[in-house]
C-alpha cells in the first residue's frame, strides 16, 4: 500500500489532500499508520512495529489495520497498485 | 519497556458545515451499572440481553407523580395502565403504591384481579369487552367505561338481569387542539354525540353514571391540551347537574403523557422538551379548580398514566455481536438487541450507552439487532464508540410497552430482572424454553411418526 | 465618556446569502458609543462566513447543536465562560432560542445574562398558535386552520374563498386558486415537513417588517418599520428601506404592551390596499436587516445588551425614514491552516 504523495499530516491529526480538497480527522494510532505508510512500509512491517509498541493482541491488530486501510482506499487516499 | 494503551486507529472525514469533534459530546457516558449492580454481574447472572426493572426508579417516580397532583387537588386517585407493562411484579409495585388497575382486556381485568385488586378497584376501558366481560365487570362493581353506543346498548340489556346497577363512566373525545385528533375512541364532544350518550345513561334503570373518561392522545408534549380537555369534560359535569340534579363522582383525564424518550424527527431531545408532572398537574388541576362545577362537588381526579410512570424504571441490557463496515464504509454494529423485544426502537431514537470504559473516538454508526430482516435497526444513526464482541451496552427508557408488545421471534423473549430497594436481584419473568412453546403446539397424529427425515 | 467593556457572545454567524443575524448585530454593537465589546463567536459549523471576519469577531468557538441535549451543550457554554468570562449572549437562530430561554436561571448563575422572550411567550406566537394569539391579543390575522387529512381539505370550502395560502408546518407556502391545486401542494408540504399544513386565508397587499424591542414591562424601547424592495428567490430581503407608518408603531407598541414582550422582535405585517394590516409572523429574535435600524438610529443590539445587564433605559423616539440596506456578498480569502486549527480545537 502507498499513500498518495503530498498528503499532508499534522501531528494533531489534521490531514489534507491537496487532490480533492477533503480534510481528515485522525487519532494518534492513525497518524502513525500513515506516517508509516509515508515512509513506504509494508503492511506487515507496521503490524510488527504496532505490536511491539502497543499492548494490543495480533488478530485485534491485524482486523484494526485492515480496516483502517479499507478506509484509506475508500476515500481514495491511496495509489493505485 | 512497558507497552502504550492500544486505541484502535481511525480516521473521520471533516465535512465543510457539519462539526465533528466539537459539535459531539465532550466524553462518551458509561452505563456501567444499574441501582449498584454491574451490568456485567446482570449478565453473567441471567444472560444477554435482559431487560432490568429498577424498584428505586419506580416507586420514586410515581411518588413525584402522585406528589404533583395531590399537591394542587383534593381527590386524586392513580390506576395503573395494565397495557404499559402488566407483568404481575411490576403491577404490585403499583397496587402497593395505592393505584388501581386500569385494564383494556377480559385477560387484563382476570390478571387484575389475581394481582389481589378487589373488582371495585378495576377501571374497565376499551372498545373490545364481551358480555361475559360486562357481566362480571358489573357484578364485581368495577368501573365500566362505554367506548361505543353499541356497548352502552349492550350494557342496558345486560343490566336488566344482574345486580348491582352498573357503574358506568363514558369515554370522551374532543378537539384539544392537538393532532392527531383522536376521534376513533368513545364518543365526540363537539357533535353533541357525549351528551346523546350522557343522556341516554341518565334513563337508563340499572345504569349509574359516575364518571367521565378522556384520553386525548400520546405523548403529549403540550400541558396545554389536558387544561382544553379537562375544561370541556368539567362543562358535561355541570351540564349533567343541571339537567338531572346529578353529581359525576370522578373525571378521568386517561394518560398520554410524555416520557424522556427522544420522538424520531424531533428535532430537540425528549429529556429537554417532556413537561414535568407539575407542567401536566397544573395545567388539569387549574382547569377543574376554575371550572363551574361547585367547590364542595369536585369529582375525584383520576389519572391513568402508564408510560411517564414506568418507563425511566426499565433498561435493556444487550451485548455486541459484530461490528461491520457497509459498502458505502459506513460503521455498523450487530447487537443481540432486536426490534422484536425493543418495539418502541420503531418510534424512538433510543439512547444507547456502553457498560464499559471504551475508546473515546466515536464514529457514526448504525445499530443493528440480530434478527434475520431489513427492518431490524435499533438506531440508523448514533454517535458511537468502538466496541469489541462481546462487549455490554444499556438501552434506558424502555420500561414502557416493550414488556407488552414484545414479539417470540426465532429465539425466546429474555429474562426480566428487578433489583429491589435494597439491591437484591429477582427474576420476575423466565426467558422462554422450548418445553413452552412445545406445551402451546399440537401436531396431528398422522404427522406424529418419529423421525420424518432418515440420518 | 469612557465605554464599557463587555465580553458578547452572538451566535448566527452564517453571514450567507441566507444570512443569520449575528453580524448584523455585531457591527451595531462595534458601533455603540456606550459599549466597548470583545465578540465571541458561537458557531455551529465550521464554513460560517463570521468566523472567519477579522475586525469583527474576536474570537469563535465551535458549539454544538441543542440537538446534542441541553446538559451538553451548556456544558460547551461553561467552558467558554471560564475562559472568556461572558457578560451577555445574543442568541440569533430559531432553532436554539427554546434552549436558551430554557436555560436562562442556569446561564445567570454563571453571570451570562440574556434577554429573551419567556417561554409562553415564544409558544403562543408559534405559527400554528398565531391564529389565538392574534384573537387574544385583538391583532388581525388572516383566518388559518390547520389541516391533517383530506377530509378537512374537503371541508375547506365552506370556510374559505380562493386563492388560499398552503403553508408547511416549518417553511415554504403556496398560492392555490382551487381544491385541486390545495390537494397538490398539501401531499408536497406534508412530504416535506410533516403534519400539520397549514390553510390561511390570502390576504392581498404589501409586505412590511418592524423590528422591535420590548423592556418585558410593556414599553417598547425601540421600533423601526420597513418595507422590502427587493427579494431574493429564497424570499429573503435583497434591499429594504425605512418607512414611515405611524400605524404600524401603533401595532407594535399595543403587541408589546399587552404581550409585555420582553427582548428583540420582527413583525411580519401584510397592509391591504384598504388599509388594513394584518399579522402574519412573528419571529422571537433580531432579524438579520437589524443594521438598518442601526443605521435610521436605533441601535437595537447595544439597547438589548443594556437591558440584559438591567440597566433602564429610554425609549428610542425617532429614527430616520429613507434609510435604505442592499445586500451584497463578497469572497473573503481563508487558508486551510484556520480550517484545521478550528476542526482540530473547536476554536479559532
Amino acid at each position: 500500500m502507498k499513500l498518495k504523495s503530498n498528503i499532508a499530516i499534522s501531528e494533531n491529526g489534521f490531514m489534507f489532500d491537496p487532490y480533492t480538497g477533503d480534510s481528515y480527522n485522525l487519532n494518534n494510532t492513525g497518524v502513525e499508520i500513515i506516517k508509516h505508510l509515508k515512509a513506504g512500509k509494508t503492511n506487515e512491517e507496521i503490524l510488527a512495529e504496532l505490536k511491539q509498541k502497543y499492548d494490543v493482541d495480533d488478530l485485534s491488530l491485524e482486523q484494526n489495520l485492515y480496516d483502517f486501510i479499507a478506509m484509506l482506499s475508500h476515500y481514495d487516499l491511496l495509489e493505485n497498485a | 519497556m512497558e507497552k502504550l494503551r492500544y486505541e484502535r486507529p481511525i480516521i473521520n472525514k471533516i465535512k465543510a458545515g457539519v462539526p465533528d469533534k466539537y459539535g459531539m459530546q465532550p466524553k462518551i457516558p458509561v452505563k456501567s451499572e444499574i441501582d449498584g449492580i454491574p451490568v456485567k454481574e446482570i449478565v453473567e447472572k441471567y444472560g444477554s440481553p435482559v431487560f432490568v426493572i429498577s424498584e428505586k426508579t419506580l416507586r420514586e417516580t410515581f411518588q413525584k407523580a402522585n406528589r404533583a397532583f395531590q399537591s394542587r387537588y383534593p381527590k386524586v386517585q392513580f390506576a395503573w395502565s395494565y397495557k404499559t407493562n402488566y407483568l404481575d411484579a411490576v403491577c404490585r409495585l403499583y397496587h402497593d403504591e395505592g393505584s388501581w388497575a386500569e385494564v383494556v382486556s377480559g385477560f387484563e381485568y382476570d390478571k387484575a384481579l389475581s394481582n389481589g385488586v378487589p373488582g371495585n378497584k378495576i377501571i374497565f376501558n376499551g372498545p373490545d369487552k364481551t358480555d361475559e366481560d360486562l357481566k362480571k365487570a358489573i357484578e364485581n362493581g368495577s368501573f365500566i367505561h362505554v367506548d361505543h353506543f353499541d356497548e352502552l346498548y349492550s350494557l342496558i340489556r345486560i343490566s336488566q338481569n344482574t345486580t348491582p346497577k352498573a357503574k358506568v363512566a363514558i369515554r370522551v373525545n374532543m378537539d384539544t387542539g392537538i393532532y392527531p385528533k383522536w376521534d376513533r375512541f368513545g364518543f365526540n364532544y363537539e357533535n353533541g354525540e357525549a351528551w346523546n350518550a350522557i343522556n341516554r345513561i341518565m334513563l337508563a334503570e340499572n345504569l349509574e353514571l359516575v364518571g367521565l373518561h378522556t384520553h386525548i392522545g400520546t405523548y403529549m408534549m403540550t400541558a396545554n391540551a389536558y387544561a382544553v380537555a379537562a375544561s370541556k369534560l368539567a362543562e358535561l359535569a355541570v351540564r349533567t347537574n343541571k339537567k338531572f340534579n346529578h353529581s359525576i363522582k370522578y373525571i378521568d383525564m386517561g394518560g398520554g403523557f410524555a416520557s424522556k424518550n427522544t420522538l424520531k424527527g424531533a428535532y430537540l431531545p425528549g429529556k429537554d422538551t417532556c413537561p414535568s408532572f407539575d407542567d401536566y398537574a397544573d395545567a388539569i388541576t387549574s382547569a377543574l379548580i376554575n371550572s363551574e362545577i361547585a367547590p364542595d362537588q369536585l369529582p375525584t381526579l383520576f389519572l391513568e398514566t402508564g408510560r411517564a410512570l414506568i418507563d425511566d424504571a426499565g433498561y435493556l441490557i444487550g451485548s455486541v455481536l459484530a461490528n461491520k463496515r457497509l459498502s458505502n464504509a459506513r460503521r455498523a454494529k450487530i447487537l443481540d438487541i432486536g426490534v422484536n423485544i425493543l418495539f418502541t426502537s420503531f418510534w424512538y431514537e433510543h439512547e444507547v450507552y456502553p457498560a464499559q470504559e471504551s475508546s473515546q473516538q466515536t464514529e457514526d454508526t448504525t445499530l443493528y439487532g440480530p434478527l434475520c430482516m431489513n427492518i431490524d435497526v435499533i438506531r440508523e444513526s448514533i454517535q458511537f464508540p468502538t466496541l469489541k464482541k462481546g462487549d455490554l451496552v444499556v438501552i434506558p427508557r424502555v420500561g414502557a410497552y416493550n414488556m407488552t408488545q414484545w414479539m417470540q421471534f426465532i429465539t425466546y423473549r429474555p429474562n426480566v430482572v428487578l433489583i429491589d430497594q435494597n439491591k437484591k436481584m429477582h427474576l420476575i419473568r423466565k426467558q422462554e424454553s422450548l418445553k413452552v412453546f412445545k406445551e402451546q403446539e399440537l401436531v396431528p397424529e398422522f404427522l406424529l411418526n418419529e423421525k420424518p427425515l432418515k440420518a | 465618556m469612557e465605554k464599557e467593556q463587555l465580553n458578547i457572545a452572538v451566535t448566527g454567524l452564517n453571514n450567507t446569502d441566507n444570512p443569520g443575524p449575528g453580524i448584523p448585530v455585531i457591527r451595531g454593537l462595534r458601533e455603540s458609543d456606550k459599549i466597548d465589546p470583545r465578540i465571541i463567536g458561537l458557531a455551529y459549523e465550521n464554513l460560517e462566513p463570521g468566523i472567519y471576519m477579522k475586525g469583527l469577531v474576536d474570537k469563535t468557538y465551535q458549539i454544538p447543536y441543542p440537538k446534542i441535549g441541553s446538559d451538553i451543550f451548556l456544558e460547551r457554554i461553561k467552558y467558554i465562560n471560564d475562559k472568556e468570562k461572558l457578560d451577555v449572549i445574543i442568541p440569533n437562530l430559531d432553532a436554539e432560542l427554546y434552549t436558551f430561554i430554557k436555560a436562562e436561571k442556569e446561564l445567570s448563575g454563571l453571570g451570562i445574562h440574556t434577554f429573551l422572550p419567556t417561554l409562553e411567550q415564544f409558544e403562543e406566537r408559534s405559527k400554528s398558535n398565531l391564529y389565538e394569539f392574534g384573537q387574544k391579543y385583538g391583532i388581525k390575522v388572516p383566518f388559518s386552520k390547520s389541516v391533517t387529512s383530506f377530509l378537512d381539505i374537503k371541508n375547506l370550502v365552506h370556510e374559505f374563498d380562493f386563492p388560499v395560502l398552503v403553508k408547511g408546518k416549518f417553511y415554504d407556502a403556496y398560492l392555490a386558486y382551487n381544491l385541486e391545486q390545495v390537494i397538490g401542494y398539501y401531499n408536497k408540504l406534508s412530504s416535506k415537513w410533516g403534519l400539520p399544513v397549514i390553510v390561511q386565508e390570502f390576504i392581498r397587499g404589501t409586505e412590511v417588517n418592524v423590528v422591535a424591542l420590548g423592556d418585558g414591562e410593556g414599553e417598547t424601547i425601540a421600533a423601526v418599520p420597513m418595507r422590502k424592495q427587493y427579494i431574493t428567490d429564497k424570499g429573503k430581503a435583497w434591499g429594504g428601506i425605512t418607512i414611515q407608518d405611524e400605524n404600524l408603531l401603533k401595532i407594535t407598541r399595543d403587541l408589546i404592551r399587552k404581550t409585555k414582550w420582553r427582548g428583540a422582535m420582527e413583525l411580519e405585517i401584510i397592509k391591504t390596499s384598504g388599509g388594513q394590516y394584518y399579522l402574519i409572523e412573528i419571529n422571537p429574535r433580531i432579524p438579520a436587516w437589524v443594521y438598518l435600524a442601526v443605521a435610521a438610529g436605533q441601535n437595537i443590539p447595544e439597547a438589548l445588551v443594556l437591558l440584559a445587564l438591567g440597566r433602564k433605559l429610554k425609549p428610542f423616539n425617532s429614527y430616520e425614514v429613507g434609510k435604505m440596506f442592499i445586500r451584497y456578498s463578497y469572497d473573503m480569502i481563508g487558508d486551510i491552516s484556520q480550517f484545521e486549527q478550528l476542526s482540530m480545537n473547536g476554536e479559532l
